[in-house]
């Protein structure tokens, strides 16, 4: 199989079981023939014992007991897929209010996001929470399905009135790249086979599209960071000397000779080579993890960021956050949390709630404060040391977080740094 | 270089790196699981190139359940010499000898089940606080949900519905004492991925991924390798035949398949033409509908 300049696209899909969201995914992998005999028996022994006519293309993603004995997609899962032209990550989360966390989890990652909404009933609340998830995390391309063609007629007014209810809804919100397909998940229609029954539509079939979609510039390749996560010391006969910064490149490209600032110490230097296992590279860019060599000795550690001398990320204490709170127990007033960011670890407070989300209506709120399991709000938060970091829009692995709480170990909140 | 952008394969590898990079950082004492298995064999050459050039900072730990396929072990006594690694056994014989558990009866009898006693234990004694796994979320339904970073309470379980929310590439591995994680660096591949990563980077596996002639029996729709541990049934004959694995487990239930495939090129060719699911040929996963998750909220793999 030829894949040498293949590139890997994560999408999320959001949405319930009525949404088609299930057999969406299932013809997806099922077209594409990435389902396998033994898992298709399975499916159909299932749909056999449920009394279903056919196979139930729904049933693949279904993983947990629990799932499988309520129908319903309680927690991320993930799903992959070939084809000649790109390799495919699915997070397939639950579409339901209560579940915000897990789409948040899933979008955290994405390229890409599928939107699916109902031909028969339009642009609804579900619809519009998750566009706003997906423009809160900043997913850099959003495809809105518009699924059940087949119980309108395969009509094109459906199709144009559901543009315009999206359009003037998502106008209020930051997104950049958005597409309209009019599908049929159940028949196959314009997933992964252009559909006979819609002539007028002009465009490619979503498959194509999550095929051919540009992709490359969906990661900051501005600005340079790199944050350290280990150091390696090997201490050998043939290594005696070296020392090497261990970390992934979180944005932008590094290469031998830059001149380099050590955050937050401030010391300069220059990068002496850029290594890794097979090779020195002249040049490494982000996502590659690599270690780094500089021509100082400088004392650097786990949670520095070494960064170009001429551009460096902000430095502060004081961060505006959008939080979302993803724990059963609200959050606690003025209690000290473990904040993680790139490969740094402090701990931080939420000094104030400037607002909460409802994210049904996207109205603010500054006067319910309170933030809950699935509550968005946008926060005042305060580090015990400065934290280093870009926006979330400019950036997103320099302007996210999570919050830990100490007394349980439990992740609690994720936020996005304004 | 004119594009600034990985092929999917480079970006898995330096997905899997950085999660291995932050399995040493965030824990004490990390130990790979290491089964002889292709998938931890390349976890283990992917921990080569994280900690390069330094040597990889954790050992080997494996659990032996008394009924291997003898290539493995010499595969694994080899890859430990040039590594320079510790190796920890965890054995399910001595765990059967000290009572701790008991062996299964019957035709189908396996100590397949028996294994998440010693793993526990060995994880315990070792006071280990992350055992590196090589799962695949493609594998099975139940590790579709896994988590990087995946938390154990202090009897090793892993309760699938109360999992931390994981999100971007930040990773909580924090833990109170007595609880362990689990990490799984290759979460994002698929077995096709394995093999053209094993093939690109040009990985030692053990012969019996390779097809050679081998004494089988036929059962549960595969060719279970004839060995001093299998119970012959009335009607089943011993036959030689080419065959190679696509996993390699217990030597008591890992089927075979008929293959001509010796070389690892040919194996990948195979391997994407394939119908059925690798694990389709592995009887532990078969007893039941939610096999896996049941064994793994015990603490299995």
């Amino acid at each position: 199989m030829q894949i040498d300049n293949n590139q890997l696209l994560r999408f999320t899909t959001a949405g319930s079981v009525d949404d088609g969201k299930s057999t969406l995914i299932g013809r997806l992998l099922f077209d594409s023939k990435s389902i396998f005999e033994d898992q298709l028996e399975a499916i159909e022994s299932t749909s056999k014992k449920k009394g279903h006519n056919g196979v139930d293309l729904a049933l693949f993603t279904d993983g947990l007991r629990d799932e499988r004995e309520q129908g319903i997609t309680i927690d991320v899962a993930y799903r992959y897929f070939t084809t000649p032209k790109r390799k495919f990550i699915i997070a397939d989360t639950p579409g339901h209010i209560q579940y915000t966390r897990n789409m948040i989890t899933g979008a955290s990652t994405a390229n890409a996001a599928i939107i699916l909404v109902d031909a028969r009933h339009g642009v609804i609340e579900q619809t519009k929470r998750h566009a706003f998830i997906a423009s809160l995390l900043q997913i850099p391309h959003i495809i809105v399905c518009i699924n059940k063609m087949d119980l309108v007629e395969f009509k094109e007014e459906a199709y144009d009135k559901i543009i315009a209810q999206f359009e003037e809804f998502s106008s209020k919100l930051l997104v950049k790249d958005v597409r309209f397909i009019p599908i049929s998940a159940l028949l196959g229609d314009n997933v992964v086979k252009r559909s006979e029954n819609m002539a007028w539509y002009q465009g490619a079939p979503l498959l194509h599209t999550l095929e051919t979609m540009h992709i490359s510039s969906d990661i900051n390749k501005v600005d340079a960071r790199f944050p350290v996560q280990t150091v390696l010391r090997p201490q050998s006969d043939e290594h005696r000397d070296y020392r090497g910064y261990a970390g992934r490149i979180a944005s932008g490209i590094f290469r031998k000779g830059d001149e380099i600032t050590v955050m937050p110490s401030g010391f300069t230097s220059k990068i002496k080579s850029i290594d890794t296992l097979e090779n020195e590279l002249d040049e490494a860019y982000a996502p590659m993890s690599v270690s780094i060599t500089l021509e100082d000795d400088i004392d650097i550690s786990r949670g520095d960021m070494i960064v170009r001398t001429k551009n460096k990320p902000e430095s502060s204490q004081d961060l505006e956050v959008m939080l979302c709170w993803l724990n059963n127990e609200a959050a606690k007033p003025r209690t000290k949390y473990v904040v993680r960011h790139t490969s740094n670890e402090q701990m931080a407070m939420v000094k104030e709630v400037i607002y909460k989300i409802d994210i049904n209506t996207l109205a603010r709120s500054s006067e319910d404060k309170e933030m809950g399991m699935n509550d968005i709000c946008k926060v005042k938060l305060r580090t015990t040391k400065p934290l280093l970091f870009d926006s979330y829009r400019e950036n997103r692995n320099t302007g996210s977080l999570i919050l830990v709480d100490p007394a349980t170990n439990q992740t609690v909140a994720a936020g996005m740094i304004v | 270089m004119s594009k600034y952008y990985l092929n999917y394969l480079d970006e898995l590898e330096s997905e899997a790196i950085y999660v291995l990079r932050e399995v040493w950082a965030q824990f004490d004492n990390p130990v790979i699981l290491f089964s002889g298995g292709k998938d931890s064999i390349v976890v283990t050459h992917l921990a080569k190139k994280a900690f390069y050039p330094a040597k990889i900072p954790f050992a080997l730990m494996h659990v032996d359940t008394g009924h291997n396929f003898p290539e493995t072990i010499k595969f694994r006594d080899d890859l430990i010499e040039s590594l320079g690694v510790r190796l920890i056994v965890g054995s399910v014989q001595e765990s059967i000898d000290q009572g701790r558990v008991a062996e299964e009866k019957g035709k189908n009898a396996t100590r397949n089940a028996l294994q998440i006693t010693t793993l526990l234990d060995a994880i315990e004694d070792n006071k280990v606080d992350c055992a590196i796994g090589g799962g695949r979320r493609d594998e099975e339904k139940a590790r579709a949900k896994e988590r990087f970073f995946s938390h154990r309470d202090d009897f090793g379980q892993w309760d699938p519905k109360n999992q931390r929310p994981e999100l971007w590439n930040i990773f909580n591995g924090k833990h109170f004492e007595g609880e362990h994680f689990r990490a799984f660096p290759i979460s994002n591949w698929t077995e096709m991925d394995v093999w053209n990563y094993i093939n690109r980077e040009n990985i030692q596996i053990p012969s019996l991924y390779f097809a050679h002639e081998r004494k089988v029996v036929w059962r549960s729709n595969s060719w279970i390798p004839y060995s001093e541990f299998l119970q012959l049934e009335e009607n089943e004959e011993v036959v030689s035949k080419k065959i190679r694995f696509r996993t390699l487990g217990d030597i008591t239930i890992t089927g075979g398949i008929e293959s001509d495939a010796d070389t690892v090129e040919k194996i990948a060719q195979e391997v994407s033409a394939m119908r059925q699911t690798e694990r389709g040929n592995r009887s532990d996963d078969k007893r039941s509908e939610t096999a896996m998750e049941d064994r793994k909220r015990q603490g299995y793999f």
